[in-house]
Parts: C-alpha cells; structure tokens; sequence
C-alpha cells in the first residue's frame, strides 16, 4: 500500500492504465486533425473520433450524432443552459435548477439572470433530494428548461431522474442534466431517464482532463442550442474548435471500460464504502449527510461533530479527502451543498467526503477507518466544544463572541 | 497550500492542552469565535501575585493554523508578565507560524482570546478589563 491513499475521486479520478495506452499513439504517431479531410493523418485521427463518440454515447444509451465533444463539464452545463436559453427566448426565459447543483449550473444561470433570465433555485429536502411538488409548482408558461443533477458531487445522493424529466415534459419544457458524477458509475441512459441534454466529463471517470461531452437529443423532440464557441464549425456547429483527439480516444476508451465494469465495481465500492461508513459511525456524535438509500456507491459524507473538517484533515494526513469546512475554502464558508440540507454550520464544518474510486483497495479502507478514528479522537481532545459538550453544556445556549 | 513546519508541529505535538480551573481566582480564560464560524478557541492562564502568568492551557476547535496559533501563543504566555502578554500582536504569531494571508485570521483569533483571559482574570480581581485600541473587524 502506497501512502498517501487517495480518497477524493469525486474531485477526479486518477487516469485507468488502459486508458493511457490507447491515448498514447495519438500524440506523437496518429497527431492528425480530424477536420483534414484530404490525407490518411486526418482521416486516421477521424476514425479515432469516430470510434470514441460510439462507446461514449453508447455509455449513456444516446446516438452517437447526438454527442458534442467539449473541454469538460463545465464547458457543457455553460453550452446546455445558455445555448438552450438563446436557442428558446422566444418561448420562455424561466429556469428551473436547485440549491445544490454544482457552481458551474449555478453561476452560469447567475450569469443568465443579468441577461434577463427567470431562475427558479428549488430547495432540496433534509436528505438531499428535491421535493417534486416542489418543482411541479414551479412551471411558468415562460419555463423552457430544468435542469437538476444526476448525482451530487458532495454527498453523492441521487435526484429522483425519471420522476423530474416526466414533470418536465408534462410541461412542455426541455430536462438538462448534469451527470458528471453519475455517468459510469452507475447505468444511466437518455431514453428511460427521458434525458433531453446531458452533461458529463472523463476525467471523474479514469479518463484525462480536459475532455467531456454534452448530449444534445435529436429525437422526440430534436433539441438545438445555440453555440458559445464560434469558429469553424466543428461538431455540427455547436462548439468550434479542433477536436481534442487524444482526449477524445481517452474518454471514449473510459466509457468503454465503465460500461463494461460497472455492475460489478458498483457492487464493490458500495461494499467498501459501507465498511467505512459503519465503521466510522461507531464513533460517537458522527452522522452521514444525505440520502443514503439514493446515492452513489462510492461516496461517504460523514459529520464528526465537535471537530472541525480542515484541522481533522491535517491529522489524515496519510489520506486525501475533502471537507465542506469554510476553513478549506477560499471564500471562508461552509459548503452550499451541507447548508441546503439545514445542517447547522458547525455540521457543515466538521465534515468530510471520502470518495472511493476503481483503485481504491479494503487495505486501503481499512487504513482509512484507523486513521480517520485516531484523528477525531486526536481533534476532540484538543477540542473546548467536545469538552462541553461532555460537561452537558448545551453549545446552542452558549454567548458565543464572533470575531 | 502546504503547511509550514511550524504550524505543523505544534499541530503534531501541541504544546499545553488542557483546562485549568475556571472558578480559580488566579485564572483568567478566554473563549472567543463561535461554533458556526468554525472556529473557538479556550485560552487560559494561571496568575501569580507578581502578575506574572505561570500557566497556560488551550483547547481549539478550528483548522490546523488556528490550532497552532494557539498552542504558540500558550508557549509565549508562560513566563510572562500580564502587561507583556497584553503587548502580543497577532501579527508575531503570522511571522513566526509564517501563515498564509487566508489564516490570519486564525491568529487574530489567539491574540482575542489573550486579551479575552487577561481581562476575565482582571475583571475577577476587581480590575478594569482593558479595552483593546485595536479592532479586526
Ligand atoms: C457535478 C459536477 N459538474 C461539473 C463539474 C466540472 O467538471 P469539469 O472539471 O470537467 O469542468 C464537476 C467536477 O468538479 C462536477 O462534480
Ligand atoms: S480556523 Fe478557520 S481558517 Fe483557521
């Protein structure tokens, strides 16, 4: 076992070996530009794409005309919204979204708002999921789109799909997704979800940086946005720009793999993250975030009161996880996504995401489970609040002096 | 950001962690910052009849940087007259712990509750608690 272990794979994925190999060639051998029509280098690199856009759109059950490479998920959830708001003004200029989508659904809509956008931001309910009378009532006759999460790249919960693009077109309104968190790690497929956009990127899946797709559907009932990258007209003129053709082989490679493996990595993972969970949950005052029937089979969002997350990290520090404390953040807050849940921001504080991925081992969890209890005991000894509490000091009722 | 070695160790072996006796009238504690900024931190210390401070304790609930302000700052009250302790800027803490504009707060934090145990000692031996001319805020 190598040490530190790595346990934050909804942050990215390291790249699968597999990957690699098949990448390798298109650098230096197959360099070509798919759009060089008239020599064997382009047509060579076209081939590559060709077959990278089959065993990514098959990993999500689309046609493979209905995918459009892009730089990442970032770059896809900013083509989905505001090509679809340009694409649609005259019908509408509402959007429905959610507190806790990731900031690049969020600060794009922002963004939307000041060019005359409508934005609905639905709550979600304790355990992370919205609410779908919620979201019934918050059509408008200028809706155009919703656009909720797969699963969320905090705690892992899943939103209820299938239940929220059926309202979505009972309404006559277009379903966006961002699945960046739930594509190949569990089976997700346009038509039964009734997806009508998609968003998802290969480095969160073993495959590089840099490169992900947006779905756009081209039937039942053919959707269109408007182009953010203009140039020369690359993937049917939705986003311009040479292709990333290495990329591109990578993360079809990746789609591949997932779609082959995932049945069983799931059942794996959910296995190991269910030992990691149980077992940190004997200690005391610990709580998991979110739903936990929902949820993906890799993740943990576990609270450990009385301790805050950043100092707790620095005791894990054979480990890499990630923390909704603010003291981990630049913007010195608490996580959005911990807060939308009404955990109080003290829970918000003291918690950690572990994220199991395909190279994650039981040696490895079994490490974490120690290391993680010998931090929190370490934490709560130099704790004043755990010392309170002990005492029976109710913490709520304390004249705390903010600084 | 990586932390630098001294945050790391007193993080590592934190000096004085522990709790004196609150009701003592030769103890001043400090607790300053609220649960939900993420952020308390317990500083006290034992005075003797020269004013000058024989013990000091902390317990911390924050990041490492905060942990480790306060654990220098215990390190630097021993020893210490009340009016010297009184004279220790957040700013020395910074340098020594060479901690990161982000965190400076942190140590912010640990001259507040400094200042908050001087005064809770001086309010308990009938003083006037002294009112800091500096404001962070
Ligand atoms: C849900 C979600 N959406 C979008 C992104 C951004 O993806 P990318 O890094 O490919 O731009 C991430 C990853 O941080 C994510 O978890
Ligand atoms: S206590 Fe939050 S950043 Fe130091």
């Amino acid at each position: 076992m190598n040490l530190p272990i790595y346990l934050d794979n909804n942050a990215t994925t390291p790249m699968d070996p597999r990957v690699l190999e098949a990448m390798i060639p298109y650098f230096t051998q197959k360099f070509g530009n798919s759009a060089s029509r008239n020599h064997a280098f382009g047509w060579a690199a076209e081939e590559a794409i060709d077959y990278g856009r089959e065993q990514v759109a098959k990993l999500i059950g689309a046609n493979e005309k209905e995918i459009i490479f892009t730089s990442g998920a970032t770059e896809a959830d900013n083509l989905a919204i505001k090509g679809v708001f340009e694409m649609y003004k005259d019908k509408g200029n509402h959007i429905i979204t959610c507190v806790t989508e990731h900031k690049a659904v969020l600060d794009t809509c922002k963004h939307l708002e000041k060019q005359g956008a409508s934005i609905t931001y639905l709550p979600v309910k304790e355990d992370g999921l919205i609410d779908l009378e919620e979201l019934e009532k918050a059509f408008t006759d200028k809706t155009i789109l919703v656009t909720i999460m797969y699963g969320n790249n905090e705690i892992g919960v899943i939103q209820p799909i299938k239940e929220i693009s059926a309202i979505t077109h009972k309404h006559g309104a277009l379903f966006f997704t961002d699945a960046t968190q739930a594509c190949g790690k569990i089976p997700v497929d346009v038509n039964a979800d009734g997806i009508d956009l998609l968003a998802f990127s290969a480095h969160k899946m073993y495959g590089p940086k840099g490169v992900g797709a947006l779905y756009v559907r081209r039937k039942n009932p053919r959707v269109k946005v408007t182009a953010q990258m203009d140039g020369g007209g690359h993937e049917r003129g939705m986003r311009s720009g040479t292709l990333n053709v290495p990329g591109i082989v990578g993360f079809g490679k990746a789609c591949e793999l997932a779609r082959l493996e995932m049945a069983d990595e799931a059942v794996r993972l959910s296995a190991l993250r269910d030992k990691l969970e149980s077992s940190l949950k004997t200690l005391e005052e610990s709580y998991v975030n979110g739903n936990v029937e929902n949820r993906l089979p890799h993740v943990a969002n576990i609270s450990f009161k009385y301790v805050e997350g950043e100092g707790l990290m620095m005791a894990m520090k054979d480990m890499a996880v990630s923390s909704g404390s603010a003291c981990t953040s630049a913007s010195l807050e608490p996580s959005y996504v911990l807060k939308a849940l009404g955990l109080s921001d003290d829970l918000a504080h003291s918690s950690i995401r572990f994220g199991l991925g395909r190279f994650t081992t039981e040696e490895e969890v079994d490490f974490a489970i120690e290391q993680t209890k010998k931090a929190v005991n370490h934490l709560r000894d130099l704790s004043p609040l755990w010392e309170m509490f002990k005492e029976g000091i109710d913490l709520s009722k304390v004249e705390w002096v903010e600084h | 950001m990586a932390y630098s070695d001294k945050v790391i160790d007193h993080y590592t072996n934190p000096r004085n962690v522990g709790t004196l006796d609150k009701s003592s009238t030769k103890v001043g504690t400090g607790l300053v910052g609220a649960p939900e900024c993420g952020d308390v931190m317990r500083l006290q210390i034992e005075v003797n009849e020269e004013n000058v401070i024989t013990d000091a304790k902390f317990k911390t609930f924050g990041c490492g940087s905060a942990i480790a302000s306060s654990s220098l700052a215990t390190e630097w009250l021993k020893g210490k007259t009340i009016d010297e302790a009184m004279s220790i800027d957040n700013m020395d803490i910074v340098e020594e712990l060479a901690l990161p504009p982000v965190k400076i707060h942190c140590s912010v934090l640990a001259e507040d509750a400094i200042k908050a145990a001087i005064n809770d000692y001086r309010t308990k031996n009938g003083l006037e608690p002294i009112e800091s001319e500096k404001s962070h805020h």
